[in-house]
């Protein structure tokens, strides 16, 4: 029998006694600290059937609130990945360009656009639409949203780009010169394509993060999505606030893990198939951690 | 051209927003450590709930779980974490908030740093007869912390930015105030935002260098 961990032998019967005493106290700790919190729900009465049954027994609850929530939050994750594809794309490259000015000013803009907050850039998007354009009222929270996601991940897909094109083997570029192909050429024909592929896991779990961020629009910009609909809920079904959250944020975690589930699938699928070069840019299950490629200073991604 | 500047209490809010990354980065990094202790350990029930706490708690958006802290722990069960104003209260419930969440972070980042250990070490470890708290205290650990300066500085620049979310409750930290201001003052609209991404710029940049190069100090060399 092998151990099953390297950190600890395979356990005698006296650990065996010891390991099941310890699981005792942690259960007794847990069950405790359970009861404290339903009994404290059950105080303040949020664990009456009547909070509960709207997302439970009944359909209305999601055909009004959720459900259109949930709209808003893809539409705006949906939107944002889109747009900041091909924008990071382009930073990505041109930080990996022969022109000094081009990649210096390309990355100076791509480490200034990651330091900061993505809530600041949503204020001033909005701030801006109000005063420079005419973008109505209802709709200028999407807009906000939006630039902010597609401003701040586009700096984020363009470190994700140019990790994924490093990770190339050099020979792809060497091989592409020696049979005279020009730069133009040699991007868009052998580097990119074999970068997009290694870059797939890392760009689903970046989408993790963009629809984890699109709640700050909800909750901060007025925009209507999953979080935005919590207030709504509760107060139209008699402020049922723990359930409203509760499967608020059950909607989020599935959606996230169905999203982190295909992003390692992914991953695992190009790292086994044997077409291609093997190159692999993981999201590696922290997706606040850009790839560890050459990422510059250090500066973090988002969480 | 600056004269509104003395209206608003720009490093006050900046601060704030150093207070509760400070205060979330211990936190997180002490909860972060046990969770990843769970994780591992010879307990199966504890390996389930540290799997299952971090899964759940990450794939939760961070203004989620910081609006429940405001509205379960402090409107619907009244509990204000012994302060006894509002603002100290957000503060204080925003922390929390912060830590339950970036201490997933840091397990995972530890985690990490676990496997970078040689397994000789931990080999060595046992066949000393040491007992599975002992191997993961004196020489596991160790080494792991060592080799995940790095990561553990992106978390941290992360949970930087982050703390803006503490706005979505009404702590009045730089993003709040931001909003205020460029309400008020929309033709310094450009002028406010360069000010407060600026702030951010100088909180994040010397946070990467400085742990960029502690990382390369610490590092174990193999």
């Amino acid at each position: 029998m092998t151990a099953p961990s390297v950190l600890y032998d395979m356990p005698g019967p006296r650990a065996r006694q010891r390991n099941v005493l310890y699981a005792a106290l942690f259960v007794l700790v847990f069950v405790g600290v359970a009861y404290l919190l339903l009994a404290a729900m059950n105080d303040h009465n949020q664990l009456e059937w009547a909070k509960w049954s709207p997302y439970l027994a009944g359909t209305d609850a999601w055909t009004t609130y959720l459900l259109p929530g949930l709209g808003g939050t893809l539409v705006a994750a949906g939107l944002s990945i889109a747009m900041a594809l091909p924008i990071g794309a382009l930073f990505g490259i041109a930080r990996l360009s022969d022109h000094a000015w081009l990649a210096k000013t390309a990355g100076t803009l791509v480490e200034f656009f990651r330091a900061i907050p993505v809530l600041i850039l949503m204020f001033f998007a909005y701030q801006v639409y109000v005063n420079f354009t005419d973008i109505g009222r209802d709709i200028r929270p999407l807009y906000a949203v939006c630039t902010g996601l597609v401003i701040y991940n586009s700096a984020v897909i363009a470190e994700v780009v140019r990790a994924g094109i490093l990770s190339l083997p050099k020979g792809q570029t060497e091989a592409a010169l020696a049979v005279g192909m020009r730069k133009g050429q040699l991007m868009t024909s052998i580097l990119l394509p074999q970068a997009v592929t290694a870059m797939l896991p890392a760009l689903v779990s970046q989408l993790v993060v963009i629809v984890k961020d699109t709640a700050l629009g909800g909750a901060l910009l007025n925009y209507s999505e999953l979080m935005a609909s919590v207030s709504e809920a509760a107060a139209f079904y008699g402020g049922n606030i723990i359930a409203t959250l509760t499967v608020v944020a059950a909607i989020y975690i599935v959606l996230n893990s169905l999203l982190s589930w295909f992003a390692s699938w992914l991953e695992r699928w190009l790292r086994r198939r044997k077409k291609g070069t093997g190159a692999v840019v993981g999201g590696g299950g922290m997706e606040e951690q850009v790839p560890a490629v050459g990422v510059g200073e250090g500066m973090g991604g988002g969480l | 051209m600056f004269d509104f500047l003395s209206d608003y209490d720009v490093l006050g809010a900046f601060w704030v927003n150093v207070q509760l990354t400070v205060i979330a980065a211990i936190g997180s990094l002490i909860w972060g450590t046990i969770l990843v202790a769970m994780r591992v350990s010879p307990v199966p029930v504890m390996r389930s709930f540290g799997t299952a706490y971090i899964n759940l708690v990450r794939n939760t958006p961070l203004t989620v779980i910081i609006v429940a802290t405001s509205l379960v722990l402090n409107q619907t069960f009244q509990i204000t974490l012994g302060a006894d104003n509002f603002d100290d209260q957000g503060f204080r419930l925003a922390a929390l908030g912060f830590i339950a969440y970036t201490s997933t972070f840091v397990c995972e980042s530890l985690r990490a740093g676990i496997n970078t250990v040689p397994v000789g070490q931990a080999e060595a470890a046992r066949a000393l007869g040491l007992s599975f708290t002992q191997v993961l205290r004196i020489i596991v650990l160790p080494q792991a912390f060592r080799s995940v300066v790095a990561p553990l500085a992106s978390v941290l620049i992360a949970l930087t930015k982050n703390t803006t979310v503490a706005a979505a409750i009404g702590v009045g930290e730089a993003a709040l105030l931001m909003k205020e201001m460029i309400e008020n003052e929309s033709d310094a609209l450009f002028l406010v935002t360069a000010m407060f991404a600026l702030g951010f710029v100088i909180l994040t940049l010397p946070t990467g260098l400085l742990l960029g190069w502690v990382a390369k100090k610490v590092a174990v060399k193999r």
